[in-house]
């Protein structure tokens, strides 16, 4: 048990320990009580990623699912101002509306946690800052939030940013609390950047399972003028009986060979500069010898709301492992990999999503390590039961470690929001 | 000199500044410190050149260490520092005190790597913003945030102000385009932020290192994001009768799923300015011109570049040229380029304001600057980054006039607050310095700021950092100067501001 749990466990609970504030005052008193009875409070919104991070046993949980609904929407405008817990469904049922997204691609953690469809609120993508397939062209949650209100861990009532994207007045508080885990503040509303729909998507498949000339082609993928959109690469699966075999089940489709490795690339437009676009990345890629298929708009408009929403892993009991990259390192992480784990690549090569077997905690250790010398991270997403306790699930070292308490102690002098959530000691 | 409240000089500082410059001039190569008023000089202002201070001294270290040794040394005996890159700053965040020491990064200027594979560049510092695309172009990249002094400004100092551009409506601020910094705090210890992948883990602290205006740390060494060059631009250059029919255009543009490169608004007032002083052709028959620039692929922009004209159409406007060649789509440019010194022609002096505002308030704000331009009988000229709201009014003035400065300065506070209360900002990529310190309260509350101290506390408990830069020192809503040009005598006069 690490040493906040204790400290958290300690401290009695109270019988009616769940608090869920219909607004933003009412969230600020309550954080002025916690603070000045040294509470140390979970929050919490619609728990659909509740999964992440260390566990909690506080002594209070501030539950912040009431504050939802869209406060301003302008379309021409490009931004969405919503309270914290405003289902993601309701946003993108709203952009929808006027052919706009969110073009991050918010993560549906629904059916790792459920095998359901579920992405939670705003405040939970903002807090866990877990970008989708379109990351490498758009830039992650964190470039999306234009400005945000929440209240700090002395129950203060603090906001940053605006609605407009030029903006540089102050500290951009915007970015520091994304990923941060609700551990700097309650948040109570989010301001996201919105971006026009493509008219169609079509996806382009090559079929091919040598990692050298995959690593290959994410590099000239990645160096294309073709305005490229999501690039994922799908491995055989481990020939293991620990591992479920299910890509050829999800990934059922007219045009693709899911039975075989291959590359998935997705261009998005109108019909004519699709057409003309494929074309030309064949011709960069030199696909004439190589064995390719194409996914058109419905089927590929499935495929990649399969590859966001995590399905090839849905239901499973052994660790989820989400791994960032630089994307020129990816062969290497290919090669130490092998065909032992079951994974796929997104993000053209930079994000790996990788499931290790419940008793692997040495693999996972090892695994960790290479990633670091490779210049990236490491985050278990979903922990095995058998997980060992002595395994961080994020990765950080020493001297962000030092730099991320002071931050915390300046929005969270009494370290009472999401207590070790993310770091020990945090 | 304009005035504004300084922090307290600490004299004990002063009275032992011999002993502090042998003691610095052992931390770096003894010539690179600087303190005879000649050498220190071109330091005593950046380009808000209305405010002018003399530093106690200047250095200009060579390594990472060496800015550690400095800021360590300073921090033990509680000398302030003052950061500077290129100084092209335009609200005076490198404005020198007294009683510090400015540390200059002009040594750190080299690319320390160009890695194609990771399409990353690994930078000093005071390498220009320009020379991170000349060093990768033979290859068909570039940096995309492109702010007009990118052919003087550093990068570091792009981080510090998180700059933008024309461009960044597509393309994002500095923010979104780096990957990762090596910053030295103000005692002494080196940290890298980020690294070569697309996201970091944790706080985001290079997000709040970028934009932080050299309050945090010190910037020593930047990892900028490169892209592959567009397959081809085109740009349009359309007129509008009136304001509201060109401000409903940009609406209706962007409502219509258009994200343009860059979408530029200038008024009658700044169309003849810079079409006398550029003779770049522009109608004159016009209350309103746009400049629409879309990139990407062949077909996807020739469709678009289409649609922005049948919208534009509908909007009543009256003249559309759409770029034929990479000559003509330039020479769209020329006056909306030469906007600054256009200005600098009409009157003796000009002050650039920079403000954000929702795009959809366009029309309203120019109205609204030309109501204060009656009231304060000052000629007014407007330009806009109209596809990000960015809006940068030129007001014109003679500061040998007795008390017009002071109108101007009222005048120039009256924009910044008419964009707080349309919804927008204080400044959109000029940044806060000592400009604007006195306006944040305007947007922010006693709370607001109280968190943002905060986090500057925890990173630099002495307050040696920057001190007097971007927070109110009185904590009142004063009224601060803005650019301030005379009879052309900018900084970097010759760089063209846009």
């Amino acid at each position: 048990m690490f040493t906040e749990e204790k400290k958290n466990s300690q401290i009695s609970q109270d019988s009616d320990n769940v608090y869920k504030p219909v607004d933003e005052i009412e969230t600020s008193n309550f954080i002025k009580e916690i603070y000045k009875r040294n509470l140390p409070t979970e929050i919490v919104g619609t728990n659909t990623k509740n999964f992440i991070g260390n566990k909690l046993q506080c002594a209070k949980v501030l539950d912040l699912s009431r504050l939802s609904g869209i406060v301003e929407y302008l379309p021409e405008e490009l931004y969405i101002k919503v309270k914290a817990c405003t289902p993601i469904s309701l946003i993108e049922e709203s952009l929808e509306k006027n052919n706009q997204q969110l073009a991050f691609e918010p993560i549906d953690f629904g059916y790792l946690k459920d095998s359901k469809s579920n992405k939670g609120t705003a405040a939970g993508q903002l807090s866990c800052n877990f970008s989708g397939s379109r990351r490498f062209k758009v830039g992650s949650i964190r470039d999306h939030i234009l400005g945000f209100r929440g209240v700090n861990g002395k129950g203060n009532i603090i906001k940053s940013g605006g609605t407009v994207v030029k903006n540089v007045t102050g500290y951009d508080l915007s970015k520091l609390v994304t990923g941060s885990f609700g551990t700097l503040t309650a948040l109570t509303e989010i301001t996201f950047k919105v971006l026009p729909k493509k008219d169609f998507i079509s996806t382009l498949v090559i079929y091919l399972e040598d990692n050298k000339i995959i690593s290959d082609l994410f590099d000239q993928l990645l160096s294309s003028s073709n305005e490229i959109s999501g690039t994922v690469y799908m491995p055989i699966e481990p020939n293991n009986k620990n591992y479920t075999k299910n890509i050829e089940k999800i990934f059922k489709f007219n045009n693709l060979k899911s039975e075989e490795p291959f590359i998935a690339i997705r261009i998005e437009g109108s019909k004519k500069s699709i057409d003309e676009r494929i074309q030309d990345i064949s011709q960069e890629l030199q696909t004439n010898k190589m064995k390719t298929s194409i996914l058109d708009f419905y089927q590929s408009k499935l495929f990649w709301e399969k590859i966001n929403n995590l399905e090839l892993f849905s239901g499973t009991k052994n660790n989820l492992l989400r791994a960032v990259i630089p994307p020129a390192t990816s062969l290497d992480l290919m090669k130490y990999l092998k065909n032992n784990f079951k994974y796929y690549i997104d993000w053209c090569g930079s994000l790996f999503w990788i499931e290790v077997l419940e008793e692997e905690n040495i693999q996972i250790k090892e695994m960790k390590e290479t990633i670091i010398n490779l210049g990236g991270y490491l985050t278990i997403i979903k922990k095995s039961e058998s997980l060992s306790s002595d395994i961080d699930l994020f990765t950080i070292n020493d001297t962000r470690l030092l730099l991320s308490q002071k931050i915390k102690e300046s929005f969270d002098p009494k370290k009472l929001l999401n207590p070790g959530k993310m770091y020990r000691g945090l | 000199m304009s005035n504004i409240a300084l922090p307290k000089i600490d004299q004990s500082i002063i009275e032992r500044k011999k002993i502090i410059f042998s003691k610095l001039k052992k931390l770096t190569a003894p010539e690179n410190f600087l303190s005879h008023e000649a050498e220190i000089k071109p330091y005593e202002t950046d380009a808000l050149a209305a405010y002018k201070q003399t530093p106690l001294g200047v250095i200009l270290p060579e390594s990472t260490e060496e800015v550690s040794n400095i800021l360590k040394f300073c921090y033990q005996e509680n000398i302030k520092v003052v950061p500077r890159g290129a100084g092209t700053g335009l609200s005076g965040g490198a404005l020198p005190l007294q009683d510090a020491i400015l540390i200059s990064l002009t040594k750190f200027n080299k690319i320390l790597e160009i890695d194609f594979a990771n399409k990353c560049v690994v930078a000093q510092p005071g390498v220009t913003n320009l020379s991170i695309t000349h060093a990768v172009q033979h290859k068909g990249f570039y940096y995309a945030p492109d702010p007009s002094s990118q052919l003087a400004c550093s990068i570091g100092g792009n981080v510090a102000e998180n700059s933008g551009g024309v461009h960044s409506l597509k393309y994002g601020t500095t923010t979104n385009n780096i990957f990762g910094v090596e910053i030295v705090l103000m005692d002494g210890t080196i940290c890298r932020l980020g690294g070569k992948a697309l996201d970091q883990e944790g706080y985001d602290m290079l997000g709040l290192i970028c934009g932080s205006e050299g309050l945090l740390g010190v910037i020593t060494e930047v990892t900028v994001k490169i892209l592959k060059k567009p397959q081809t631009v085109k740009a349009a250059l359309i007129g509008f009768p009136t304001h509201e029919d060109g401000g409903n255009c940009v609406s209706e543009i962007i409502a219509n799923g258009i994200v343009p490169a860059g979408m530029e608004i200038m008024d009658k007032a700044l169309i003849e300015a810079t079409d006398n002083f550029s003779k770049a052709g522009y109608p004159r028959d016009v209350e309103l011109l746009l400049i629409v620039e879309l990139d990407g692929t062949v077909s996807e922009v020739d469709e678009l570049i289409n649609k922005v004209s049948e919208i534009s159409k509908k909007n009543n406007s009256s003249t559309i040229k759409i770029s034929k060649n990479e000559k003509e789509r330039l020479s769209f440019w020329i006056g909306r380029k030469a906007a600054f010194p256009a200005c600098g022609a009409m009157a003796p002096d000009y002050y650039c304001m920079d403000g954000s505002i929702p795009r959809g308030k366009l029309a309203e704000a120019l109205k609204e600057i030309n109501k204060l331009s009656k009231k304060y009988n000052l000629s007014v000229a407007n330009c806009f980054h109209a596809g990000d709201g960015n809006l940068h009014p030129l007001i014109m003035f003679d500061g040998s006039k007795k008390d017009e400065l002071r109108k101007t300065e009222e005048f120039g506070s009256e924009i910044l607050k008419m964009c707080v209360k349309f919804g927008g900002v204080l400044t959109g990529e000029h940044g806060v310095g000592i400009e604007k310190r006195e306006l944040m309260c305007e947007m922010f509350n006693d709370n607001d700021i109280q968190q943002q101290l905060s986090i500057k506390k925890s990173l630099d408990n002495k307050n040696l950092l920057n001190p007097g830069k971007v927070y109110p020192i009185l904590r009142k809503c004063a009224e601060e100067g803005r650019v301030h040009v005379h009879r052309g005598e900018e900084k970097f006069p010759d760089i063209p501001r846009f």
